[in-house]
């Protein structure tokens, strides 16, 4: 059992959790706070017959993996904002060719080359629509690298159950910071495999058909069926098509397959909510200081309660409305100038009742922060 | 098995202008395919955007259509999780080396074990003629409307000089020397470039005042010829034809096969 208790680094996490759930290839390009997920790997993956790839460019890093995807493995790239702005012409062509892959943005603060060592959590938005036209978008997070793991397992069910690339969204503390990590036994972690088709060679295979369940069993490349993969409007073959009721059909699904099971792709976690008068929401880091906050004011008898989002898209409206239904008072705790507030208002029923506790200096939030806005929003002052 | 036997018939008609040099490009890659007799659960082709890229359409293989400069990329995944597989990726020459010039470099450089068939005409055909960085001085083009004063490059010195371990150079007029490039381009270990000048009537032959396509391909046959020839010290601006570079070198998979069991023994 002991050697599977580590004290590592927030990025070591996700690779641990990346081996963990299967994976088979990385491509990537050094990144700062995010390079030692590549330098980890190219160590690692090889010694279990996996393969690693430094690339020229963030662009090809992400070209790679879903070449890699398609012959059947398991892939995954890591990168920061400046390498995240890069992937987003390949990030929309795995939604559109629908290419599980998982990739990874340990977020620093921007625009442009912004603060490499600083944190930030400024790439939630554009996590959810850096890429261009209608689509939707998965993408989780974690605030302690227990959750850093889990998630990155997570993150490749969901690639492999949906057809779908998955972000993980983490931020510069979380990738840097070193905390306790015990790696589950094998097994204890429930691990969704590629799911292949079983129709025989010879016989018309489908790659687009979408089975009842709404999944879409693969056939690798190099195998005995032939088709055609692109990121053009395409038919149940993937040939290219611009037939208005198979561009119609197309986008419905690629949008349905994931804002309709918002419920089921929400992971969150629940401090003190059930009588709670006043609630933070908040995720990654920050939700460290937050619920700190929280345990020291229900020390003082203080109703506040935390609800901690994993799941950042599908953005999880239901049970935020829910979450927050009873409280006079809703505060968003984030790094940036308010992304998720916004997602947060529509989603509840006052919105008027919803403020910001944030920075954006690059130094992390601390409970002292949090704590003066609660004030402020009371009336009292700092 | 016939060359009809590698298409997809059902897509024919292809979308390529009458005259548009691709097509035979798409036969000389046939031929060479059947004359290897190669299977075609094997053999993947990915290609970017462009007219040149359609390609992928109508071949009978594992098909990545991908985005426009990045073919190489999607096909250095593909090549290095499975090395089995014959990886083929045909390129416009504004897809591999305007926007795509770094993967193409890079690749070179990497000399990972694929074929790259750059379909040079010259232009941006599907876009509506606008000049690409192989156009060269003096052309006309939907983007240089006074004549071009960007200048190009040879993309087979550029190969040669990045790493590629095999460049040959050959056109659409010559159909039979592309079979036999193509050819040897699959065969050899080691990234692989063949530059196969094609015509685009629609676009460059019209603005430049070039004739049809038939006068497109004279003109290939008028100016070109074979690497080495007397011709060519006479005369500096005929463009030479033939195999540049065929030389044996480490290949990428390999070697990282080597990493692998160096890795597992710890
Ligand atoms: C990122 C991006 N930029 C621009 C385009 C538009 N575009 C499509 S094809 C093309 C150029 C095609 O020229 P070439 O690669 O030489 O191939 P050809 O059509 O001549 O065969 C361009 C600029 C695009 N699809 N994607
Ligand atoms: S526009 Fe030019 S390159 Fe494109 S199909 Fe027509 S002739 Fe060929």
């Amino acid at each position: 059992m002991s050697q599977n208790i580590k004290f590592v680094q927030g990025n070591e996490a996700c690779v641990a959790g990346a081996l963990y759930a299967g994976l088979q290839f990385f491509a990537g390009y050094p990144i700062t706070p995010s390079s030692e997920v590549a330098e980890l790997l190219a160590a690692r993956l090889p010694t279990q017959g996996g393969k690693f790839i430094q690339m020229e460019d963030e662009l090809s890093s992400i070209c790679a993996i879903i070449g890699a995807s398609l012959t059947g493995h398991k892939v995954m790239t890591a990168t920061s904002g400046p390498g995240f702005s890069l992937m987003q012409e390949a990030l929309g062509y795995a939604i559109m060719a629908e290419i599980p892959c998982v990739i990874v943005n340990v977020q620093r603060g921007g625009p442009s080359t912004g603060i490499p060592t600083q944190v930030s959590q400024g790439d939630v938005m554009q996590a959810r629509w850096g890429v261009h036209g209608d689509h939707s978008m998965v993408a989780l997070t974690a605030s302690n690298h227990q959750d850093v793991f889990l998630m990155t397992v997570e993150a490749f069910n969901i690639a492999e159950t949906y057809r779908t690339p998955v972000v993980l969204l983490f931020d510069e503390v979380i990738g840097h910071m070193r905390e306790k990590l015990v790696v589950p036994q094998e097994g204890e972690v429930q691990l969704v495999g590629r799911l292949h088709t079983s129709v025989k060679g010879g016989v018309d295979y489908h790659p687009y058909l979408p089975r009842e369940d709404g999944r879409l069993p693969m056939s690798d490349f190099g195998g005995v069926h032939r088709y055609n993969v692109t990121g053009l409007y395409h038919d149940m073959w993937g040939f290219p098509s611009s037939d208005p009721k198979v561009v119609h059909g197309l986008i419905r699904h690629l949008v349905d397959k994931i804002e309709n099971r918002a419920n089921l792709l929400a992971h969150y976690k629940e401090y003190f909510l059930e009588d709670a008068d006043r609630v933070l929401v908040s995720y990654g880091a920050p939700a460290r200081s937050a619920l700190h906050v929280v345990k020291n004011r229900r020390a003082r008898g203080e109703r506040l309660g935390l609800l901690e989002l994993q799941t950042l898209w599908p953005f999880p409206t239901d049970i935020v409305r829910e979450k927050c239904a009873r409280a006079k008072a809703v505060v968003v705790v984030e790094m940036n100038m308010g992304q998720m507030l916004q997602e947060v208002k529509k989603a509840v029923e006052k919105p008027e009742q919803v403020f910001l506790a944030n920075r954006i200096d690059g130094v992390f939030i601390t409970p002292t922060d949090i704590q003066n806005i609660l004030r402020l929003i009371q009336g009292k002052g700092v | 098995m016939a060359v009809k036997d590698y298409i997809r018939e059902r897509f024919f008609p292809h979308m390529w202008c009458p005259g548009c040099g691709h097509g035979i490009v798409l036969n000389s890659l046939l031929r060479a395919v059947e004359q290897l007799g190669m299977s075609k659960n094997e053999i993947v082709m990915v290609s970017g955007i462009g007219c040149s890229s359609r390609i992928g359409g109508y071949v009978d293989f594992h098909t990545l259509h991908t985005l426009h400069g990045r073919a190489l990329a999607f096909a250095t995944g593909v090549k290095l999780s499975r090395p089995e597989l014959n990886v083929v990726v045909p390129m416009g020459d504004g897809d591999a080396l305007a926007i795509g010039g770094n993967h193409f470099i890079h690749a070179c450089r990497r000399n990972i074990g694929m074929t790259a068939i750059v379909m040079n005409n010259r232009i941006y055909g599907m876009t509506g003629g606008q000049f690409s960085p192989m156009s060269g001085l003096g052309i006309s083009a939907s983007t240089a409307p006074y004549s071009n004063i960007d200048r190009a490059f040879d993309v087979s010195e550029m190969a040669r000089a990045a790493g590629a371990t095999f460049v040959a150079r050959t056109t659409v007029y010559h159909a039979q020397q592309a079979t036999e490039f193509i050819k040897k381009a699959f065969l050899h270990e080691g990234f692989a470039v063949v530059e196969i000048l094609s015509q685009c009537p629609t676009h460059f032959g019209r603005r430049n005042r070039q004739g049809g396509a038939a006068d497109m391909m004279e003109w290939f046959k008028e100016n070109t010829v074979p690497v080495g020839s007397k011709k060519k010290l006479e005369n500096p601006a005929l463009i030479e034809r033939g195999i540049f570079v065929q030389k044996e070198e480490p290949e990428y998979c390999s070697e990282y096969a080597k990493i692998v069991d160096k890795a597992m023994r710890g």
